[in-house]
């Protein structure tokens, strides 16, 4: 049995800042566990730029973005295992792994960050009529065969979903020499940051259709046609409003789902709404001493933002692992109510937070000129403004904990109000 | 009035501009709705010669990994896209390859470079490991 002070498991953006961050604040042992080949996580395939505006004020691809955490995380010595999968945390900090070296890896740790990122949704979870032929394959999937490995996928394609990767696939299809025919939307907005609507979708004219589906997918052994039609406001299709598609290839970016296994295998609380654990303001789960960040407590638009968060998780697993967090202290809930969809984190321990919490949510709907109004109790402590909020595009509230009075509050909501109401 | 509706998209905040032509200014164009400066320049440039930053990959061998994550160094002609990536995909590379390493000088001649972005190093991990710390 080995030990270390702390385990980071994922050695994408998430594992790497918060390996990096608890460094910076004087843990010398540290492990991160990678299963793939490499550091880096998903940005080693997401070539395409517009990583680190935030956090490098320069406009980065995901590589890019990675090979700087890459490189800090080497300069400071941080111990790291590639090709090493976890396969169970035990909610007394016990790691078992595996490697084609090593053989099986049993690890005690003092703390443990879970930074495991997410997966995609497949075809099984949305449950697309019609045959099963080859050429139906994530938008993630097709992005890692197309980037990494070097294999083009298909000549015709069409896209189910309007997520950033749905749209980012879209361009990279076409500018690799196939013709996206279509891009299809359940709802009637889009997934995915305008932005990428604009630069891969209408800089290559390629149509997308909201308040569309897929409704059959024809061919034996390869994809030959899938058929789309309009849906109704309970998205169900509408009877004739079916277009037929040949093509060769379905790609499907519908969604991200925390990768929670082996948070369940700890028994952590998860939130039905994120599939994520849940967490309080040092960003650790319902298990004392194992932490969480990034992607695998909920699906964040930006990797600045995941930078971010992971730096929180860093630092307060290496006071932990210094005995400073405060663990028998006061419990604020913090939940999302009226529109607002849910709230990281679930939990604010005041003890422990220096001055502000960065609170971090979705909201449920296209909203125009509305304010997030938050309260501690049932009174109003916080109001923002915003022109327009949408399911697509988290929303962030920081808030000062040392400005306001929340003596006997146990409970801080955020709701959506219209404006003048 | 001549104006147009758009989406800045130099950064994920995507404010939604409008131009208005403006023969009095100094650019012949006034921007409204941009956040920063750099929204005023993408309105601008969008009306009179649209450019993109194009990132794409290059055949590399020497390395587990079959492509070399490749983008302009600058933004080039949204026309030139179709062209640049006919050439791009004609390059091959090995490792040893740092990011920033210029992969095509001055592409169609517009003065913006090829540049690798990513390091890409011998199949081992100590190569990655010296390389960086060098
Ligand atoms: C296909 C896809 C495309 C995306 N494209 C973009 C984009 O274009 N722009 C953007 O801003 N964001 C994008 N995202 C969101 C992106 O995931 C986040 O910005 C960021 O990469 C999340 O970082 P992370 O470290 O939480 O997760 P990841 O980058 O997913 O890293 C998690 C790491 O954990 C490892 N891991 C998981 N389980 C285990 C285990 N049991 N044992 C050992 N290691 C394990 C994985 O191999 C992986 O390397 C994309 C996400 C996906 C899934
Ligand atoms: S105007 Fe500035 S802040 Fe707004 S989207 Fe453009 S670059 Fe971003």
């Amino acid at each position: 049995m080995v030990h270390y002070d702390i385990v980071v498991i994922g050695g994408g953006p998430a594992g790497l800042a918060a390996a990096i961050e608890s460094r910076k604040n004087g843990v010398k042992n540290i492990l991160v566990i990678e299963r793939d080949r490499e550091l880096g996580g998903i940005l080693q395939q997401c070539i395409h730029n517009g990583f680190g505006l935030q956090i490098f004020k320069e406009e980065l691809t995901g590589p890019e973005y990675a090979e700087r955490f890459i490189k800090e995380l080497i300069n400071m010595g941080i111990e790291y295992k590639l090709d090493t999968m976890v396969l169970e945390v035990s909610d007394s900090k016990m790691i078992t792994a595996v490697n084609p070296t090593d053989g099986m890896l049993h690890i005690q740790a003092k703390a443990i960050i879970l930074a495991m990122g997410c997966r995609e949704r497949t075809r099984g979870a949305i449950r697309i009529p019609g045959t099963r032929p080859a050429g139906v394959l994530t938008a993630g999937t097709a992005q890692r065969f197309v980037n990494i490995e070097g294999h083009m996928i298909g000549k015709k394609v069409v896209i189910l979903g309007s997520g950033d990767i749905g749209l980012i696939m879209a361009r990279r299809m076409t500018l690799e020499g196939a013709e996206v025919l279509a891009v299809t939307e359940l709802m009637p907005y889009s997934g995915g940051l305008t932005r990428n609507i604009v630069q891969c979708l209408e800089d290559f004219d390629i149509p997308l259709y909201l308040s569309h589906t897929v409704i059959n997918v024809e061919g034996h052994d390869r994809v030959e046609a899938v058929t789309i039609a309009q849906v109704d406001e309970r998205l169900k299709p509408i009877k004739g409003t079916e277009k037929r598609f040949e093509c060769d290839t379905l790609l499907l970016s519908v969604g991200l789902i925390p990768e929670n296994e082996l948070s369940k295998s700890a028994g952590i609380k998860l939130d039905n709404v994120t599939s994520g654990p849940i967490v309080n303001e040092s960003m650790e789960t319902s298990a004392e001493g194992i932490f969480a960040c990034g992607n695998v407590v909920h699906v964040h638009d930006l990797v600045d933002w995941v930078t971010k968060e992971s730096k929180r998780a860093g630092k307060n697993a290496a006071k932990y692992v210094k005995g400073q967090l405060e663990n028998n202290c006061k419990n604020i809930k913090i939940k999302g109510i009226n529109g607002v969809r849910y709230v990281v984190p679930h939990i604010v321990r005041p003890d422990n937070v220096e001055q502000t919490v960065e609170l971090m949510m979705r909201v449920d709907n296209i909203y125009k000129n509305v304010k997030l109004v938050v309260k501690s109790n049932g009174e109003v402590i916080k109001e923002v403004k915003r022109k327009h909020v949408a399911p697509g595009e988290m929303e962030n509230i920081n808030l000062d904990f040392s400005k306001f009075n929340l003596g006997n509050s146990d409970e801080i909501s955020i709701e959506i109000v219209k404006e003048g109401e | 009035m001549e104006a147009r509706d758009m989406v800045c998209i130099v950064c994920p905040l995507g404010c939604k501009l409008k131009v208005i032509k403006n023969e009095e200014s100094q650019n012949g164009y006034t921007v409204e709705g941009n956040k920063c400066f750099r929204g005023m320049n993408y309105g601008i440039t969008e009306m009179t010669n649209p450019t993109r930053v194009l990132t794409t990959t290059v055949i590399i061998s020497g390395s587990s990994i079959r492509r070399l994550p490749v983008k302009t160094s600058g933004p080039i002609p949204k026309h030139l896209i179709e062209e640049a990536m006919k050439i791009i995909n004609e390059i091959e590379v090995k490792t040893p390859i740092k990011v920033g390493q210029v992969i095509i000088k001055n592409i169609l001649g517009t003065g913006v470079d090829v540049i690798a972005s990513r390091s890409m190093f011998i199949n081992s991990e100590e190569g990655y490991l010296k390389d960086h710390l060098a």
